[in-house]
């Protein structure tokens, strides 16, 4: 059923994307029936969807996905996310998103921007019809239905790693992002296509891709903190190439949503707006190849697979049919208006997309080195974090300056007194912070941090100007108090107000990511119960082992209790812990040794403050209990030697003895405790990079919402329709 | 049974797609409509970069003379739109 879906989707959307072709050279409709068509396609994947959840509910191992990612032992919630830690999950995610936001964006448009809506909802489609016979075409991996004859009485469980609910959710909104971003990708090729490129297609599409970037932020930022929270290592951010693959269309997606603007309220940047958001929509495919085709290395990928090429084939279409079409129309892409200053709104926002150009096309380039190289000289070489923070921290930094100079610039032109007026006390207090820091802390002697904190205090400084001085003058105008003068400012004026919101997020958030950068104290330190160590200014003490065992996620926890003081005075109890999974890619010949040398994963003992972090993970050292485990594994051995390995009750005996040898490891664990390795980070302010994204995150929710009068004439052009079309048949 | 549903399904897809093509085409009125929702959005917009530009001389960002002169230019345009709604939605 779910797989005819899948065929009955792929048929619906080559269909919508003739049909609107047919539509957008004669009779609209067509059109009318493409975007039903689209309707239908949506209402067929979210049936596969469920038909797939339904799956993992009930674990009906003869689903191929449902045996390789879950079991019967897999908490319920993390079934139902397990559809998209597989290749052929993810597709169907991908396809589904897809098909929700198009038919979104088509039900929106369904009255207007006649000449490009079909050429849009076209590129949509094909999209849609590619992802379906990716599933259909590329082999079992990549076929969400695919089945298994017989099916396994269990299945292998959830990838321990991703039994975070930060994890859980970030597949979902990074994808999402990915794919809201197509939208106004669609309408730039629709509105080429129709040689209609004034701003109409940039005011239909703009909710969209903001909604995009406000899904990838979710999406970057929780992959950011499931990497602080789970990977043992003490970072949030390791340049890793699908990590790059994710910040990259963020990054020219933001760009976008800046000169956007430019273009909706003067008529410039038409062609870098369109060049912008093709680069967006390629990035974004370009990040589903990266995790999907395992070409380049990295803790995400899932290995090579068979979809690769064709997606790559894809962002080849996507990039040169692109920029053919913007060469063939550049006659009609010319500016309406010129930059009447340097020092204006215009100016400055191209500035700022040059900055974050810049910084994309630096990560691209140590992204990609790997396969460059190769490709030239025969020998892979990569470039590691150091290159990435030496030439990506300069940028971030006058990034984090653009985004209080920005706010303060009018539109068009701002004369050098009116500029002395903004400009002075975001500057003054910019001077102040510098002075301080250089004065009384350790920022003397890291000069990039000093310079970040001191344009993170002008742009917060000149945000602040802005409310105070939106506040003053609505009181001037309706009187009322301070807050509810700022209610009604933010309330009547989204976009704006939004935009500084998500601006001070953004300041805020790079504060947290100099401060835990530039100042962190690391140490690995190698204690027995007892023994202490200095990190900074904590001493670490670890006072004793711990061990559990969880049969029902064939899980075994070992851990510590660390006593953290300052100054001799107790600051926290940390209690750090490694699990060790049974069930995944266990050796059957050795399955105890299998235990500890298959899947495990970190459990990080952390005190958090707004000050920052004392962060720790343990790496036991389990050579002292090497001769209890081979000694488990020979007798499992002998117990079954000649019995035929799948039969149930040899595997359930097995299960057992295996259970009851790593109870005796555990317990041989904390009774004689072998020295364990610690991670001990100190990271100073860390805390605010979380603050600063949910400050970014409610500034763009704030600018996505509708405002009432918006509200009010959508109810009102209900009635008016409905009139009209009651008119038409009488 | 599942061939059945699954034929059920095709059919039920096949009409709700096709229930357009069995209708008589409306051409002029759609055309309208789309011409006045776009007039619409363009009023919509032009709207908010007249109070924008009020926000902007509020705060100082704009002198009483900047101002005066990017308010005359977008309310003329402004009145360019209306206009061309008036006459759109009076037939003309």
């Amino acid at each position: 059923m779910g797989a005819a879906c899948l065929v009955l989707a792929l048929l619906a959307a080559l269909y919508a994307a003739g049909a609107a072709i047919a539509g957008a050279r004669g009779d609209r409709r067509w059109v009318d029936s493409s975007r039903r068509a689209t309707y239908a396609l949506a209402a067929l994947l979210t049936t596969a969807v469920v038909i797939l959840e339904a799956a993992f509910l009930r674990s009906d191992f003869s689903f191929r996905l449902v045996a390789e990612h879950s079991s019967t032992t897999t908490p319920t919630g993390y079934k139902l996310t397990a559809l998209w830690s597989s290749q052929g999950g993810s597709l169907l995610l991908w396809a589904w998103v897809l098909s929700i936001a198009s038919s979104a964006v088509l039900f929106a448009t369904r009255n207007r921007l006649r000449e490009i809506v079909p050429w849009a909802a076209a590129v949509l489609m094909g999209f849609a019809a590619f992802f379906c016979a990716l599933m259909l075409l590329s082999g079992p991996d990549a076929n969400p239905f695919s089945r298994l004859d017989p099916a396994p009485v269990e299945g292998a469980g959830l990838t321990p790693l991703l039994r975070h609910p930060a994890m859980a959710i970030h597949p979902p909104m990074l994808y999402s992002g990915y794919v809201f971003f197509t939208v106004p990708f669609a309408f730039a090729i629709g509105a080429l296509i129709a040689r209609k490129v004034d701003a109409s297609w940039i005011r239909s599409t703009r909710r969209f891709a903001l909604i995009a970037w406000t899904f990838l932020t979710i999406g970057v930022a929780l992959g950011a903190r499931w990497s602080y929270s789970e990977l043992g290592w003490g970072g949030y951010w390791a340049w890793d190439p699908v990590e790059n693959a994710s910040l990259m269309p963020w990054l020219i997606g933001t760009a976008f949503l800046h000169s956007m603007m430019v273009q909706e309220r003067r008529g410039m940047l038409k062609v870098w707006n369109v060049s912008l958001i093709v680069a967006t929509a390629a990035l974004a495919l370009l990040g589903t190849f990266l995790v999907r085709s395992g070409v380049l290395d990295s803790i995400h990928a899932f290995g090579a697979s068979t979809i690769g090429p064709p997606l790559l084939v894809l962002i080849a279409v996507v990039v040169l049919g692109s920029a053919a079409l913007i060469v063939s129309r550049l006659d009609d892409l010319r500016s309406e208006k010129r930059i009447d200053s340097l020092f204006s709104r215009e100016a400055i926002f191209l500035v700022n997309n040059l900055l974050l150009v810049g910084l994309c096309a630096v990560i691209f380039w140590g992204t990609f080195f790997p396969l460059i190289s190769e490709a030239i000289t025969g020998t892979r070489s990569s470039v590691g974090p150091p290159f990435f923070n030496r030439l990506a921290t300069p940028i971030a930094i006058l990034l984090v300056l653009f985004t209080g100079i920005g706010p303060l610039v009018a539109w068009r032109r701002m004369s050098r007194e009116t500029a002395k007026r903004v400009f002075r006390w975001p500057s003054v207090a910019a001077l102040v912070v510098a002075a301080i820091l250089f004065a009384f802390t350790d920022a003397r002697g890291e000069p990039l941090a000093l310079a970040l904190f001191a344009f993170a205090a002008f742009a917060l400084a000149a945000l602040g100007q802005e409310f105070a001085r939106g506040i003053a003058a609505r009181r001037v105008l309706s009187g009322g108090s301070v807050p509810s003068a700022l209610v009604a400012i933010v309330t009547r004026n989204r976009r704006r107000y939004g935009g500084y919101i998500v601006h001070a997020g953004i300041a805020v958030l790079l504060i947290g990511v100099a401060a835990s950068s530039s100042f962190q104290t690391s140490r690995d330190v190698f204690l027995s119960p007892g023994e202490s160590e200095r990190v900074g200014d904590f001493d670490v003490t670890y006072v004793r082992p711990t061990q559990s065992v969880d049969r029902e996620e064939n899980r075994l926890t070992l851990g510590a209790v660390l006593d953290v003081t300052r100054d001799g005075e107790p600051f926290a109890t940390l209690r750090p812990s490694r699990n060790y999974y049974s069930g995944r890619g266990v050796d059957p010949a050795a399955p105890v040794r299998g235990f500890f040398e298959g899947e495990a994963t970190s459990e990080v003992g952390r005190r958090q403050s707004l000050g920052g972090d004392v962060w720790t993970a343990a790496q036991p050292d389990l050579t002292r209990l090497d001769p209890l485990i081979d000694r488990a594994d020979e007798r499992l051995a002998e117990i079954t030697e000649g019995t035929p390995p799948d039969a149930p009750q040899v595997q359930s005996q097995i299960a057992a003895l295996q259970g009851a040898a790593i109870a005796e490891i555990a317990s041989r664990y904390v009774d004689d405790p072998p020295p364990t390795n610690f991670r001990v980070n100190v990271n100073p302010l860390v805390t605010w990079i979380w603050i600063g994204w949910l400050i970014a995150l409610s500034g763009a929710l704030i600018a996505l919402w509708p405002s009432a009068e918006a509200r009010r004439r959508r109810v009102a052009d209900v009635y008016a329709a409905r009139l009209a079309r009651d008119l038409s048949r009488a | 049974m599942e061939f059945v549903l699954i034929l059920a399904i095709l059919v039920a897809v096949a009409f709700f797609v096709t229930v357009p093509l069995r209708r008589p085409a409306r051409r002029g009125e759609t055309e309208l409509d789309a011409q006045l929702a776009e007039l619409e959005a363009r009023k919509e917009a032009k709207y908010r970069e007249i109070r924008d530009t009020e926000i902007d001389r509020a705060t100082g960002k704009l002198s009483q003379d900047e101002w005066r002169r990017q308010n005359d230019e977008l309310r003329r345009e402004a009145i360019a739109i209306l206009k061309r709604l008036d006459e759109l939605q009076s037939g003309g």
